[in-house]
């Protein structure tokens, strides 16, 4: 279903449209509204109160974006607000912070505890089932901006210039953040892996 | 004055923090062939960013949860009483 005839049957205001749109778009909305708000349960009033806001604004879409960049830009903004009232910090991190701990590298810069080898049967193992809940475990301990970047690039598949736009940042900060996020998330892999 | 470092070779520590502005394509055409030379000398920082890309994968797997029936009849419900309003 394009955009176009998406939009043109919220209009018209057909419910099945509208339907679509949930089904789509609400799941991926609640995850990306938990990475500025303190519960579950909050995020969900902020996607509802997006859809309603979507509903409203619907007839003003003026298809500069996609239609779920569009909506996505309505609940980050509606998230941060109220994750801003509940005092949640998603200040734009600006600390030093390295890919790799520094301690793993010579007085040069070279690795002297370089990165053990992922077989393929490793590499398989993080793709599989059974290691989603530490792939999700991972993600939620990202700090809120991090999190906000990799679930919009890696997990929802957006381009850097669609995570600009909802997240309203610029492309270097959203290299800088995706960066951490990923370091992050790689390292934590390795200690898991390291563990097994 | 010291001359720029343009033509020193990058070192592991450095190699880490590029590897993903060179996968978003935001290195210069210059840092990219620094950055693959050092690859191709380097075991570990080839398995590194080997690790990302499989990191970048692994990432893309997790699914949103599943909406819940109430949930979805609740914003449907939603969608009715604004459409009276």
């Amino acid at each position: 279903m394009s955009d176009d005839e998406l939009v043109r049957r919220l209009r018209s205001r057909d419910e099945s449209a509208f339907a679509e749109l949930v089904d789509a778009y609400h799941p991926s909305m609640v995850r990306l509204a938990q990475t500025f708000v303190s519960s579950r349960a909050v995020a969900e009033e902020v996607a509802q109160d997006t859809w309603l806001a979507v509903l409203k604004g619907i007839d003003r879409f003026e298809a500069r974006s996609s239609l779920k960049t569009w909506i996505f830009r309505i609940l980050a903004n509606r998230a941060r607000s109220t994750g801003a009232r509940e005092q949640r910090t998603t200040s734009v991190d600006v600390s030093d912070e390295s890919a790799v701990d520094g301690r793993r590298f010579d007085a040069g810069g070279t690795w002297s505890d370089p990165p053990t080898h992922w077989s393929d049967d490793v590499v398989e193992r993080l793709s599989s089932g059974p290691f989603v809940s530490q792939v999700r475990a991972a993600i939620s301990e990202l700090p809120g901006s991090q999190r906000a970047v990799v679930t919009l690039r890696d997990l929802e598949g957006l381009s850097s210039k669609e995570v600009c736009d909802v997240l309203e940042i610029s492309e270097a900060n959203q290299r800088v953040l995706l960066h951490r996020g990923r370091s992050r998330v790689r390292a934590r892999f390795e200690n898991e892996l390291a563990k097994q | 004055m010291k001359l720029p470092t343009l033509r020193r070779d990058i070192v592991c520590r450095q190699a880490v923090e590029l590897v993903t502005d060179y996968l978003e394509g935001a290195l210069s055409r210059r840092d990219t062939r620094r950055f693959e030379a050092h690859l191709r000398a380097c075991d570990g920082c080839d398995e590194y960013l080997r690790q990302v890309k499989a990191t970048i994968e692994a990432l893309g797997r997790v699914e949103p949860e599943d909406l819940a029936p109430e949930t979805r009849e609740g914003l449907m419900e939603l969608y009715r009483q604004f459409l009276e309003d």
